[in-house]
């Protein structure tokens, strides 16, 4: 579904990542993990079309990405804080895409934002403005905006990041029953480990230093067989320095 | 569509699209008036169907049960089956963050309470103030200074050349409306009286904290709000940096000490406005003008409207720094909470410079001051 091919990202002089190659497949949760300043958010914000690489292609399904365009988004995206707009609730927040990429009247908009909402179990929640919700909340209400225009594909950015353990688990059983009974794609950068055991088949490991991907495959036989020293100490949680 | 007596079927079939779910809902709603007892939509034939067009056909049949028709979905097989039963199912349901509105009474209650917590929060903050502005009397060190002369060249030195044009063109103004009506009296020469009296008592004083409040006042609410809204002021708190210290007091001090300032420039420039006027429009020579207003200020009022200007100045100063801290301070909620603290400030503050001026009005008669 996405091709990477020889992708190279940075700012100005400063190379990032260099020659990245990689697939996703179609229905899959793939991973992209990383330590801090592996530039995984550098790599998520080329996928979705916030960053313009400096050499490289990106294709999703056989199109080449060529930077943002007029036209709608062909995938969600769920920002780390969940990104929704202060000022509207949570239904409004959900209206927002179908009111603007779809010729859809007032009550089918109405009944799919709500049952949005209701699939990510907020039901009862549509008048809430962001400020009034917790943080767990907000990434619910994320998603449900991510899905409001049913694309088959969605980038999620660091899901689990600053949420209690049960509600990081709870988000990861919604990610789950999205996969799999939606059969969407899911692109996610986290380096929540347990998350990423539970969710993913596949990942790729980024590393500062390699700029480039130091691991590839199963994380939980990356845990056991990484070659790379630097890919099993983190998937075995072992400083460097130990 | 199939109908009988009591009885209507829909056959769906092909890929059914969300964004077709407009027409999609409205031909069902036409094909089915009048409505039949019992309504079935058969989807044995649909290949495909998506999250919304599903959240639409469920919507359908929630309306019809509401109409007193009975209305089943059937014939869903396999990945169309199992998202019907996604979206019918109800994941655990959070529990309300606070009890919904009990109605008008409720509301209103609501709202008077929050009032009472914001008036009891603004009282807080000015007693909070009062108490570290006395503690810091005593270890003045513990006032962060370094950013006082910052704040004095921002809204001193930024603020100078709106000031002056404001009050350039106040001054010019109060002369014109003046000068037409003194001319048919043959009083051209009191013009002067006229527009020193004004500015320096009452418009000096009050048009610079207006503008003050508009620059400074939204600056320090915004830049508060934001610091607030991102846990910066928490992050202060916890390094043991208090926020009364470090960000309120300061302010405070910038502004008591820059609008008298600015004030007494803004008395300067407004009365010169008053001199353009008469030279232009009543050709009065500049040592006349000058004399008047000397004599009105210094002889006939022994100095006291000055005085009384500056002293107003001081205390709208504390009134824009205070009231534009505290409603920073206050902020939640984001970038919306960020806008609404700056609005309030900006707004309360222009009430209290309104209400403070009277208040001296009025003290000012009943003391012949």
């Amino acid at each position: 579904m996405i091709d990477v091919e020889h992708l190279s990202i940075g700012f100005g002089e400063t190379v990032i990542l260099e020659d990245l190659s990689f697939s996703v497949q179609r229905g899959e949760i793939f991973v992209i993990l990383g330590g801090s300043g592996s530039g995984k958010t550098s790599l998520l914000k080329c996928m979705i079309d916030l960053l313009q690489p400096l050499a490289g292609t990106i294709r999703i399904e056989g199109v080449e990405k060529t930077g943002l365009n007029g036209g709608p988004p062909s995938y969600g995206v769920l920002f780390q804080s969940g990104a929704l707009l202060g000022s509207m609730t949570l239904l409004e927040n959900v209206r927002l895409p179908l009111e603007k990429w779809t010729p859809l009247d007032n009550t089918a908009i109405d009944a799919i934002a709500r049952s949005k909402l209701r699939l990510v179990g907020l039901e009862g929640f549509e008048a809430y403005l962001p400020a009034e919700i917790s943080g767990g909340m907000k990434k619910r209400a994320g998603i449900a905006r991510a899905l409001a225009l049913e694309s088959p594909l969605l980038f999620l950015d660091e899901p689990s990041a600053g949420l209690d353990p049960v509600t990081a688990v709870e988000l990861d059983d919604l990610i789950l029953t999205l996969n799999s009974s939606l059969g969407m794609t899911m692109v996610i950068v986290t380096h929540e480990l347990e998350s990423i055991f539970k969710i993913s088949r596949r990942c790729i490991m980024l590393d500062r230093d390699a700029r480039g991907i130091i691991a590839r495959g199963d994380p939980r036989e990356l845990r056991e067989q990484a070659s790379d020293p630097r890919a099993l100490n983190f998937f075995n949680r072992i400083s460097p320095g130990a | 569509m199939d109908s009988e007596a009591g009885h209507a079927e829909l056959r769906f079939s092909g890929e059914l699209n969300f964004r077709d779910a407009s027409q999609l809902s409205g031909d069902v709603r036409r094909l089915l008036e009048p409505l039949a007892g019992l309504v079935r939509f058969d989807l044995s034939r649909v290949q495909a169907l998506d999250g919304g067009s599903t959240a639409v056909l469920l919507e359908l049949q929630s309306e019809l049960s509401q109409r007193g028709a009975r209305a089943e979905i059937v014939g869903a097989e396999g990945s169309v089956r199992k998202l019907l039963e996604l979206y019918q199912s109800r994941p655990a349901r959070l529990a309300p963050l606070h009890p919904e509105d009990a109605g008008f009474f409720d509301h209103v209650g609501r709202l008077t309470l929050e009032w009472l917590a914001e008036l009891r929060g603004m009282l807080a903050f000015g007693g909070d103030v009062l108490a570290y502005g006395l503690a810091a009397l005593r270890a003045p060190r513990s006032i962060h200074w370094r950013d006082v002369g910052g704040l004095m060249e921002r809204a001193g030195v930024g603020g100078l050349p709106i000031v002056t044009l404001v009050n350039f063109l106040v001054g010019l103004v109060i002369g014109f409306q003046s000068a037409v009506q003194l001319e048919q009296l043959g009083a051209d020469i009191f013009l002067a009286d006229l527009v020193v009296l004004s500015v320096t008592r009452e418009l000096g004083p009050l048009m610079t904290a207006i503008v003050v409040a508009g620059r400074s006042g939204a600056a320090y609410a915004a830049e508060l709000g934001t610091m607030t809204v991102s846990e910066e002021i928490d992050a202060l708190e916890t390094m043991r940096l208090d926020a009364y210290r470090f960000l309120v007091l300061p302010r405070l001090l910038a502004l008591l000490i820059i609008v008298p300032m600015l004030t007494l420039i803004a008395d300067v420039v407004g009365s010169l406005g008053g001199l353009v006027v008469g030279v232009i429009a009543l050709d009065l020579p500049v040592a006349a003008y000058l004399n008047e207003a000397h004599f009105a200020l210094v002889d006939l009022g022994s100095g006291h409207h000055v005085a009384m200007g500056l002293l107003k100045s001081v205390f709208f100063g504390a009134a824009i720094a205070l009231i534009s801290c505290q409603r920073g301070l206050a902020a939640r909620g984001g970038a919306a909470g960020v806008g609404r603290a700056t609005t309030s400030a900006v707004v309360t503050t222009l009430f209290a410079l309104i209400i403070l001026d009277a208040g001296f009005t009025i003290l000012g008669h009943v003391f012949d001051f």
